[in-house]
């Protein structure tokens, strides 16, 4: 064991720690009698600089290696993650600035800085168990925040309803785990896959596809997928809105990293194994292609895709039309969350051996943790200033604070997919990588990467709906009380700074296309 | 040219931050960007003419996909670009009176007014439709905010069909720009990508539907006659004489101009049609017969217009299915001329009338006895009524004659078909202007009473200023329509050619 | 063709000068009258100068020719022959004449004054057009002022006259329309003289036939119906009677002087040099209903008790002889009189008294309803036939002059209304004599009507009422003087105008062919 470069590696998840245990120490230590704003104030401040120490830390931080595995990747989609998750990190907790739930802003700090450490670990997690501690920690770390706002009923009861989701789907992960781990005899990533693969050929294969079912729950439910979203509307709703934006933002931004090495590491397994048998190099889902081995690999493979695409297609069309119901901006956020979690699904369905459907993926949960932090943000303020976050709460929005409501017009559109904004950008890129997956010919494989495309497109318009249903309160309808609305300068800031990049992302999306570019180079 | 686009945008945010309680700050604002952009329309237009397509502006954009922020003018361009600059003018020259958040309607106002002139001016299919989608959000907020009759379902509806027509051109274009290789979204490019004929066979009729329902083609054009009427009067004209037209252009520039194949006959024929170009033919005339008879039955006057441009447009659509030189000229032109006519018969129904008699039923018109009291708009009614009629003298009749002689190259019975429409046209056109302006009987005493009760407010100069920029528009086209036709002919024949018929 | 004279697009001049007049006349005001007046008076003045200088060998002269869409084969294309020229100077007095009786205009003078300069370009625009387009933008395009002269300032039944005149008309005008699409189509031309010379040597029919089948009769028939109309022909007169009873009288001058004679006018320029094989085809049926026309226009005219209807239906009757002389022109290349060549001079005197009778029709109609206005003003718009009596003896002037027009109306000799029918008469019995007999109850039935209206209008002992009728005032014997005078000039020497007319005669019938 290399502890050097150990702790090289895990700088970043390092400094965050140190970050947490400094907060504690602060405020408990020398704020106890302060007031509470001051409190938040300087607990937040020392959270954002802790981001800002593990952020210079990625940059340094390596790949760490144990013999010939690479235990923590670095750079490609663990770099990506990392960094967005910290900034992220930063912003939910500079939206914890001038919040009231809590009187303990030290604890709270320290949590969600321990969860992105967390975070941070499953992005760059590359053996099964690193992956289930890293999960654990985000996920413990999740919980402890949806309870944090102690005067709210709601707060404690979706905490519960999330834990025993949660502890009941890691459970399911653990136990897919297992499987694999006795299918293959090592937790390493590349060789549970590659040892999975020949355990297929020799009968294992039921049990190889009970534990992708099983890994599949789990990861599912962290990222809100079709059936396993339960938890999200009742969640979403009941957190703190600081918290919330950061469940909506940085776990998604990590699982999906997940699931991007995961299947990498099953693709480039694949690569090799369509390079060893001389067949031309296109996953097809379809039977017919030569040789008894080979097809039984695929079913494999076959089954692993056709999970995803079940659940990309129950998450988008579920999360939408259940969205059209809400009348909570909240529960509203929740199921276009499930929705677009279905989107990413589907890039990640048809995932293809360059890098491209990874950055495209990348570039869509980056931004939309990016657009939902703004969205939390807005509805926090709101519900501060009105007590409730029901759709009606926006009357006039326009008229009592014209900014905010610029803001969120500029993040609703974002999030429908309305250019020049950055959530059209990214759909089209994750569409285009998902056509992309044959080369242009798109009718030599089968066309269900169109049609389901065309789905996905459909979905958003039906997306548009009910965004603009919150948009034309704010907007069109009059009010029922006209009184400004005051927001803390540091939020306005921070929602305006968000808005200002999903617009300039928006125009010019080379920036940040170019920059997810040259961390995979 | 380029700066259409920017101004319009950049004179959007200044008039969002205008101080609130000056209206006229922001009418006058809108009024010199707007005049601005006509300016530069018609700089352009003047400069372009003779040279066929002019490249404008051309960045990489995203060049890992091969995206370019490219534009671009040929001779269509540059003859919708000026119709959008004589519409946006002449919309806030009739948006004078506008009283309630005036400086957030004219922000609306010219974004919208910036990404039509975008979608015309793009040679980039992945800009285009940026500017088309662009354009899909001031309407909804426009109509929901300051419409009238049921406005929120009006707006609502309007969007969610520009959406989904949207969402169907997006499908095509992710479709095309991955079967050519994923190399570039340049028009150009994409036109010479030579994708499989069975392949352009479905993507021809998904973008053109897709196009198609924001050109009010049938039975995709439900959502016209409603917004229309719920929009307020800019709105109206904007979106009857502008916004119908993106539709249209989009028909043209990327069904017809990337897929051209997808016309060709099938080999097949189900019900007498062997094409896509026939499916989509009769249904263009099913749009003007249609339009014009359901136009004849309404009794509210805006519906009768609103009908009248579904109905007017579909002459476009079968222009645009001919597939010859007169008929796309005169589908062009058609868009050009109803573009103008549209807009001034919305004015006078929505601005001149309604604004002051409140009401727009025509049985109530009928008895207001408006050709006394309201000279002004009875006249200017007819002269727009005779030219939406298609009366020689105004641009509707070369126009239409164009289109009718193309059809009949094409296919003599859609000629017949749509003879039918315009003699409706006359029809509809004629017993609208009777009913609300020139009723016969002799106002009684009652009606006397309430005349001198309600005393309607004088004529603004903006209106006659408005009326006066979109008729002789339409006349000088109609009595010299070569100052189009010159830049249209060129830049149609190029198309027809670039596309291998 | 001819060159341009003078080198100056006079036709362009006077086509465009009363659309000046009109939107001067339209801000007005009070002043309308006199700014009509006087441009009425110019426009005179260039007729008459065009009227100068006509070619002396009956071609078409004075010619303006550019291009102008040449996609569509339209091209700005005008020129006059003796035939229009005639037309433009009849169109000058009718209007000059019908402003000089609208001296009582309350309502909206501007606009009224204006429509009627409009009306007056859209004249001057058809007889001087030689492309279809330029020539049906001003054919339909005096449609739109005379339907609202009749609509806002015509009597009691004035809206659904106006309707009914408005849909016929334009009904009419499709049908004309759309055989000229279909000629466009087969002959990529709309100019009227390369497709008469077309049709002369039969290209015409072959082109047409090749592109679209055998269409060439309905297209004769699409062309005649929106003449039919115009003219009109029974039975497509209906509209007629209630336009000209409910127009105020001065527009019904205009309509009868003037808009009539455009029917008439494009079955001369149009209908029989480009469909001549055609109509001389429906010879048989044509002239059965020029002749129902002639009798039963008289008859009706007999029945009626409006003088107002009573001169409308006369107007139907006398346009019936130009029907009559037109469709008696048109004998088949076939048939045995053609070919033995003898017919050549009973047509152009066919010819020629249809234009003659275009032309004196034109003014006497007018003047009849001048007078009928003119009666109405004193007696507060009365004008049923049995309202008045003995008029003779407190206006005597007026008597006299009316009766001199009323006579002429009947066709007296020495006067202008003789000379036209005479000549069609004289060229109708050697081409049908079966029609010119039958037309000649029409001229006994006429007399009748026109000698019942001067006994009971004028004879007769003068009731109460009437003792005071007031005479003529000087102005209006001044106004009326050059028309009655004009009357007796071509009564007398019609030679003034068959000397120039006769030579477009010659020109006409040798480039028609049958």
């Amino acid at each position: 064991m290399n502890y050097a470069a150990l702790f090289r590696a895990t700088l970043p998840e390092t400094a965050l720690e140190i970050a947490a245990l400094l907060v504690i120490v602060i405020d408990l230590g020398f704020l106890r009698k302060a007031a509470a704003q001051a409190r938040i104030a300087a607990a937040a401040v020392v959270g954002v600089a802790g981001c800002a120490a593990a952020l210079c830390a990625v940059s340094i931080a390596g790949p760490y290696n144990f013999g010939d595995a690479v235990l923590l990747a670095a750079g490609g989609s663990a770099g990506v993650a990392q960094v967005a998750i910290l900034i992220l990190t930063a912003l939910t907790l500079l939206l914890f600035v001038g919040s009231t739930f809590t009187r303990h802003p030290g604890e709270y700090v320290s949590v969600v800085l321990m969860a992105a450490a967390g975070g941070l670990i499953i992005s760059a997690a590359q053996d099964l168990l690193v992956i289930f501690v890293g999960l654990e920690l985000l996920s413990l770390g999740l919980y402890i925040l949806t309870a944090f706002a102690k005067k709210s009923g709601r707060s404690a009861e979706s905490a519960i309803k999330y834990y025993l989701f949660g502890g009941m789907s890691a459970a399911f992960l653990l136990f897919g785990f297992s499987y694999l781990y006795g299918i293959s005899g090592s937790t390493y990533l590349p060789t549970v896959i590659y040892r999975a693969n020949d355990a297929a050929f020799s009968g294992g294969a039921p049990l190889l596809l009970i534990a992708l079912v099983m890994i599949a729950a789990g990861l599912g439910f962290k990222i809100a997928a079709v059936p396993f979203h339960f938890w999200a509307p009742d969640t979403y709703e009941g957190a703190p809105a600081p918290a919330a934006a950061f469940i909506a933002s940085v776990s998604k931004v990590a699982s999906f990293a997940l699931l991007i090495s995961i299947s990498r590491t099953a693709l480039a397994y694949l690569q090799i194994l369509m390079q060893n048998t001389h067949t031309t190099g296109r996953v097809y889902l379809t039977a017919g292609v030569t040789g008894p081995p080979i097809r039984s690999v695929f079913t494999v493979y076959y089954g692993w895709y056709l999970i995803l695409i079940v659940l990309a297609v129950a998450s988008m069309v579920l999360g939408n039309l259940a969205a059209l119901a809400q009348s909570s901006v909240r529960r509203l956020l929740a199921y276009s969350a499930i929705a677009h979690a279905g989107y990413i699904l589907l890039g990640l369905a048809f995932f293809d051996w360059g890098s491209r459907s990874a950055q495209a993926v990348l570039y869509y949960i980056v931004t939309y943790g990016l657009t939902t932090i703004g969205a939390f943000g807005v509805v926090g303020v709101v519900e501060r200033a009105t007590g409730s976050d029901n759709f009606d709460s926006f009357l006039g929005l326009q008229k009592r604070n014209p900014i905010l409501a610029a803001v969120l017009l500029v993040l609703f559109l974002s999030l429908a997919g309305i250019p020049p904004l950055v959530g059209f950008w990214a759909k089209f890129n994750l569409f285009a990588a998902v056509l992309g997956m044959y080369g242009g010919n798109l009718s030599a494989g089968p066309a269900a990467p169109l049609i389901l495309v065309a789905l996905a497109i459909a979905m958003s318009a039906v997306s548009l709906y009910y965004y603009l249903q919150v948009l034309k309160r704010a907007y069109v309808m009059p009010a029922a009380d006209e009184s400004p609305i005051r927001v803390h300068s540091v939020t306005l800031a921070v929602l305006i700074a968000i808005a200002a990049a999903v617009l300039a992302l928006g125009c010019f999306p080379a920036l940040l296309q170019n920059w997810i570019a040259s961390l995979y180079a | 040219m380029a700066w259409t686009i920017y101004i319009s945008f950049a004179g959007a945010l200044v008039a969002a931050l205008l101080p609130k309680g000056k209206p006229d700050a922001a009418r006058w604002w809108a009024l010199a960007v707007s005049v601005t952009g006509l300016t530069l329309g018609v700089a352009g237009f003047a400069s372009g003419m003779g040279q066929g397509r002019v490249v404008l502006v051309d960045a990489p954009w995203v060049p890992s996909m091969g995206i370019h922020y490219l534009l671009a003018a040929d001779g269509i361009s540059r003859v919708l670009v000026l119709l959008t600059g004589i519409a946006a003018v002449a919309g806030v020259l009739f948006s004078w009176n506008i009283e309630l958040r005036t400086n957030q309607f004219f922000a609306f106002y010219l974004a919208l007014i910036g990404g039509v002139y975008g979608v015309f001016l793009s040679g980039d299919l992945f800009l285009l439709f940026v500017f088309y989608e662009i354009a899909i959000v001031p309407k909804y907020f426009l109509i929901a905010i300051w419409g009238s009759t049921r406005r929120e379902y009006g707006a609502m509806k309007l969007a969610l069909y520009s959406f989904v027509g949207s969402a169907m051109v997006l499908i095509g274009l992710l479709a095309a720009y991955t079967a050519s290789g994923s190399h570039s979204t340049a028009l150009v490019d994409l036109a010479h990508a030579n994708l499989p004929v069975h392949m352009q066979m479905w993507l021809f009729p998904l973008v053109f539907v897709g196009f198609g329902i924001l050109a009010g083609m049938w039975p995709f054009h439900t959502w016209a006659p409603t917004g229309h009427v719920a929009a307020p009067t800019a709105a109206s004209m904007l979106l009857a004489g502008v916004v119908m037209k993106l539709g249209a252009y989009g028909c043209l520039r990327v069904g017809i101009g990337l897929f051209p194949h997808g016309l060709d006959p099938w080999g097949f024929s189900f019900i007498g049609l062997g094409s896509w170009r026939d499916v989509f033919a009769w249904l263009a005339v099913i749009g003007i017969v249609y339009g014009a008879l359901v136009a004849l039955a309404q009794t509210d006057f805006k519906f009768v217009i609103g009908y009248s441009s579904v109905s007017h447009m579909g002459f476009v659509l079968l222009g645009l299915m001919t597939l010859n030189q007169i008929g796309l000229d005169g589908a062009v032109l058609q868009m050009f001329s109803h573009g103008v006519i549209a807009g001034l018969l919305f004015a006078i129904v929505g601005r001149v009338v309604y604004d002051r008699t409140h009401t727009r039923q025509l049985s109530e018109l009928e008895t207001m006895h408006l050709s006394r009291r309201l000279p002004f708009a009875a006249w200017a009614f007819v002269v727009a009524g005779i030219a939406s009629m298609g009366l020689p003298g105004f641009s509707g009749f070369v126009a239409e004659f164009q289109v009718l002689v193309g059809a009949w190259r094409a296919n003599p019975v859609w000629t017949v078909a749509s003879g039918i429409g315009i003699i409706v046209g006359v029809a509809y056109t004629w017993r609208a202007m009777q009913k609300a302006f020139f009723s016969d009987a002799l106002p009684t005493a009652h009606e006397l009473e309430r005349e001198h009760a309600h005393v309607f407010a004088p004529i603004t100069w903006p209106e006659i200023a408005g009326v006066v920029l979109l008729g002789s528009c339409t006349l000088a086209v109609g009595l010299y329509p070569r100052i189009l036709l010159d830049s249209i002919e060129p830049a149609v024949r190029a198309l027809l050619a670039g596309g291998a018929q | 063709m001819n060159a341009n004279v003078t080198g100056f697009p006079i036709l362009t001049l006077l086509t465009v000068l009363p659309l000046i007049g009109a939107a001067v006349a339209l801000f007005a005001g009070k002043h309308a009258r006199g700014v009509a007046l006087i441009t009425a008076l110019a426009s005179l003045v260039v007729a008459l100068i065009i009227w100068v200088h006509l070619p002396a060998n009956g071609s078409i002269g004075l010619v303006e020719l550019h291009s102008w869409v040449p996609s569509v084969g339209v091209e700005y294309h005008l020129g006059v022959d003796g035939l229009g020229g005639l037309m433009l100077l009849l169109s000058a007095i009718v209007t000059l004449m019908s402003i000089d009786a609208a001296h009582r205009v309350h309502h909206m003078p501007g606009l009224y004054y204006g429509l009627v300069l409009a009306l007056e370009s859209g004249l001057f625009g058809s007889f001087t057009a030689l492309n279809f387009f330029h020539w049906f933008l001003f054919w339909e395009l005096s449609l739109i002022p005379a339907f609202f002269l009749i609509k806002l300032w015509g009597g009691p039944k004035r809206g659904p006259a106006a309707t009914q005149f408005f849909v016929y008309t334009m009904a009419g005008s499709v049908a004309l329309l759309l055989s000229f699409l279909a000629i466009f189509l087969a002959t990529g031309s709309m100019d009227f003289g390369d497709l008469a010379a077309m049709a002369a040597n039969g290209s015409l029919t072959q082109q047409v036939t090749a592109h679209l089948g055998n269409v060439m009769p309905w297209l004769a028939i699409g062309v005649l119906a929106g003449f039919a109309v115009k003219v009109p022909l029974m039975p497509f007169h209906t509209w007629l009677p209630a336009a000209y009873a409910e127009a105020p009288s001065p527009v019904t001058m205009l309509l009868t002087g003037a808009m009539s004679k455009m029917g008439v006018y494009g079955l001369l320029r149009i209908a029989l040099p480009l469909f001549g094989a055609q109509i001389a085809a429906m010879r048989t049926p044509l002239l059965v209903l020029a002749v129902l026309t002639v009798v039963m226009g008289a008859w009706a005219a007999a029945a009626q008790k409006d003088l107002k209807r009573v001169f409308a239906y006369s107007s139907v009757n006398h346009l019936g002889y130009c029907l009559l002389g037109i469709f008696a022109i048109a004998v088949p290349a076939t048939s045995a009189a053609q070919q033995a060549g003898e017919i050549a001079a009973s047509q152009a005197a066919a010819l020629n008294g249809v234009i003659l009778q275009m032309f004196n029709h034109g003014i006497t109609a007018a003047a009849l309803f001048w007078f009928i206005a003119m009666i109405q003003f004193r007696t507060g718009g009365l004008r049923g036939i049995d309202d008045f009596g003995g008029l003779r003896k407190p206006a005597p002037v007026f008597a006299g002059l009316m009766g001199i027009a009323l006579f002429s109306s009947l066709g007296l000799p020495g006067l202008n209304g003789f000379v036209g029918e005479f000549l069609i008469f004289r060229g109708v019995f050697s081409l049908s004599w079966i029609s010119a007999s039958l037309s000649i109850l029409g001229l006994l039935v006429t007399a009748v009507v026109i000698l019942t209206v001067i006994q009971k209008v004028f004879t007769g002992p003068a009731p109460e009422r009437w003792v005071k009728f007031p005479d003529l005032h000087a102005s209006e014997r001044l106004a009326l003087a050059p028309v009655i005078g004009l009357m007796f000039l071509l009564g007398l020497v019609p030679q003034l105008v068959v000397g120039v007319i006769n030579p477009t005669v010659q020109n006409l019938l040798a480039h028609w062919r049958f």
